[in-house]
């Protein structure tokens, strides 16, 4: 992993005061994303409109799509042409993204997808919040293979994470999703963009050997293949077909059998690097508290008041949701009496809390259809009951 | 003379074919690989760096053609072979990309594609394999199809009207139109290589059999029949108007050149008009 500075056309130095949607595509632009492929959708259109007033300036291409369906495939290809993409959408486009969001893994592209969440299902609460994404984010594309998924909670931290995203899918190869949400994607805070010569981000993986010697899906001793672009002369090969490392199509078990495990292990063996969670009094906690996004700022004020009751309440925010931190909630299982994981979806993140905990500790979920933030009321109900 | 010098013991494609992965898939009597070696020839003829060269192929039996070139070939999803290629391209302009696929992966699942890449004249060039029916699959009913012919799921022939692939190429707004057949490889050849010579989006259409499936079910024979029938019935016709290059089942071939005009591409006015607008400010991309 090679780390580089940035180029400094893309960052936009200084304290700002913008939405969670600007943030994004400023951390994408500071993250050297020079190319935009993008289909409007609410709530999430600000930061395609923010990249196409920025990315004249900047120097890249930004262009409107007719679909999502077109956009990633743009953002595929563009990859190969040898530039950093992104995109950004919401529930709708996110569906429709995702055929080709199981060709960038196998193919092992590096790329960016923020999903601003909605209400759905369908078309659902195109102006309204949701996390029912989640799941989809992880399991969306048929076949087995990791991606990785991270969930900032605050303007500054989609420009950071976004930043993040771009260091993850160059390091592992892989799609990386920015999961927020739309009341994040709207809220105006404060965001720090640092000078340019304080930002490093990670390099593509290049091939750097003989021509004639490039093999497109060898791995290197990271468990990582190389990447080059096209044009450049190794006249390769690549496909969506179970394939060799010559990147050659073999449609047979023994090939299979080499590249699934390889696109899951990549991952979910670097877990522990991966994995950003932030803690905060799980030292003696009984009850623990597992939120992500905008419900964990939500959650603070049920933690509080708890806290003021005397329940020993620790919280647990996932900055990484996918892979998800299996280790520690393994570990806080052993120790605690309960897990509460509130959430805007009938039910996701909790089956995985279940999942890890394996029956040593109970979760408690704390669930919304959508639309609106929870009632800090209905959180601190919850811990009250995991807590008797 | 040595034996590995031979004209019979080398295949004159051999510098632009991965030899490695021949024998191709196709079957016996299939058009695909005679456009193929069309291809290969307008390559040679018209002297590009091959380095810069790059296939995108969707998903189909023509989808395979990305597998064999030995350029920089991608073989991608169905139907987003040309969204892929607008990607590629952008991001490395000095690439002359084209895109080889089918009627069914272009035109059907991927028609919105192609429109919108022919509107914005992106610089791509597109070859398609039109074989009037999804082969791969087994030989299901296509938006190419001519009413009436036979195909696995319209077992009592096929009444939907079909599209005319150069009509609706130059209304979405191509500035290089062909259709040929795969009978007039020497034409191919020649459009091709106007083609990858001319910036801008172009579709070269290429009419070609499938024995195995559409002229089987069809009772149309083997692959020389088919090419009887291109012989009979097809007419060239340069630019004649695209509204009346309809195919019905077994009819008359107008073939030829339709479109070729000027027009800035997707890059020329992109930073054209930035340039108009922001003048100093503007970040000329790609140049």
């Amino acid at each position: 992993m090679k780390k580089v500075k940035v180029d400094p056309k893309g960052v936009l130095t200084g304290s700002h005061y913008i939405d969670g949607d600007y943030a994004i595509a400023e951390g994408g632009l500071a993250a050297g994303c020079r190319f935009f492929a993008g289909y409007p959708i609410t709530p999430s259109t600000e930061t395609a409109e923010r990249f196409s007033e920025r990315i004249p300036h900047v120097g890249g291409v930004f262009i409107q799509m007719e679909d999502e369906l077109g956009s990633i495939a743009a953002m595929i290809g563009a990859v190969w042409g040898g530039k950093k993409t992104m995109t950004v959408t919401s529930g709708p486009g996110f569906s429709l993204m995702m055929e080709n969001i199981g060709l960038a893994c196998m193919m092992e592209i590096p790329l960016v997808i923020a999903n601003v969440q909605r209400g759905g299902p369908s078309t659902g609460l195109p102006t309204l919040t949701g996390q029912q994404d989640m799941m989809q984010a992880k399991w969306g594309s048929h076949g087995d293979y990791e991606i990785i998924a991270l969930s900032p909670d605050s303007p500054q931290e989609c420009f950071d994470l976004t930043i993040e995203a771009f260091n993850l899918s160059e390091t592992y190869r892989v799609p990386v999703f920015v999961m927020t949400d739309e009341c994040v994607g709207h809220m105006h805070e404060k965001v720090v963009i640092p000078p340019a010569e304080e930002i490093e981000v990670v390099e593509r993986k290049w091939y750097e050997g003989p021509k004639d010697k490039y093999l497109p899906y060898k791995l290197d001793k990271d468990g990582i293949p190389f990447m080059v672009k096209a044009g450049d002369g190794y006249r390769f090969h690549t496909t969506g077909l179970t394939r060799d490392e010559r990147g050659y199509p073999v449609i047979n078990a023994e090939c299979q059998s080499v590249v699934v495990p390889h696109l899951v292990d990549k991952i979910i063996n670097n877990a522990d690097k991966i994995i950003m969670l932030e803690e905060d009094e799980i030292d003696g906690a009984e009850i623990v508290v597992i939120s992500y996004g905008i419900t964990s700022r939500v959650a603070i004020r049920a933690v509080q008041q708890a806290r003021k009751a005397g329940i020993k309440v620790g919280t647990l925010r996932l900055k990484t949701v996918w892979p998800f931190p299996e280790k520690r909630i393994k570990q806080l299982a052993r120790k605690i009496k309960a897990f509460v994981v509130p959430e805007i979806n009938y039910g996701q993140i909790v089956l995985e809390v279940e999942r890890c905990a394996a029956g040593k500790a109970p979760a408690f979920h704390v669930p919304h259809c959508g639309g609106w933030v929870h009632d800090p009321n209905d959180i601190l109900k919850v811990i009250k009951e995991a807590a008797k | 003379m040595k034996k590995e010098d031979r004209l019979e013991s080398k295949n004159p494609m051999e510098g632009f074919l991965r030899m490695d992965r021949i024998p191709h898939i196709w079957c016996p009597g299939c058009g695909i690989g005679t456009v193929v070696t069309s291809f290969t020839e307008a390559l040679k003829k018209s002297k590009l760096d091959l380095d810069k060269v790059a296939v995108v192929s969707g998903i189909g039996c023509t989808g395979r053609v990305a597998g064999y070139v030995k350029l920089d070939s991608f073989h991608t999803t169905h139907g987003r072979a040309v969204p892929f290629a607008t990607g590629l391209k952008l991001a490395n302009p000095d690439l002359k990309v084209v895109v080889f696929s089918g009627d069914g992966d272009i035109f059907g699942i991927g028609g919105n594609h192609f429109i919108h890449a022919a509107r914005r004249n992106m610089d791509i060039l597109i070859i398609c394999v039109n074989n009037f029916n999804y082969a791969m699959t087994g030989g299901q009913v296509a938006a190419t199809t001519p009413m009436e012919a036979n195909a696995s799921t319209a077992p009592y022939g096929n009444f939907e009207f079909a599209f005319s692939l150069p009509y609706l190429a130059e209304a979405a707004g191509a500035t290089y139109v062909a259709r040929w057949t795969s009978l007039h490889l020497r034409r191919v050849t020649k459009s091709i290589q106007e083609a990858l010579a001319k910036p801008g989006f172009s579709l070269i259409e290429v009419i070609t059999p499938c024995v195995t499936l559409y002229a089987r079910r069809n009772r149309l024979g083997d692959g020389l029949n088919l090419l009887k029938y291109y012989y009979d019935k097809s007419v060239i016709e340069h630019g004649a108007d695209t509204r009346t290059l309809d195919i019905s089942y077994q009819g008359k071939l107008v073939v030829g050149k339709f479109v070729d005009k000027e027009k800035p591409t997707f890059l020329d006015r992109m930073n054209e008009h930035m340039t108009k607008i922001l003048g100093d400010k503007y970040v000329k991309y790609g140049e």
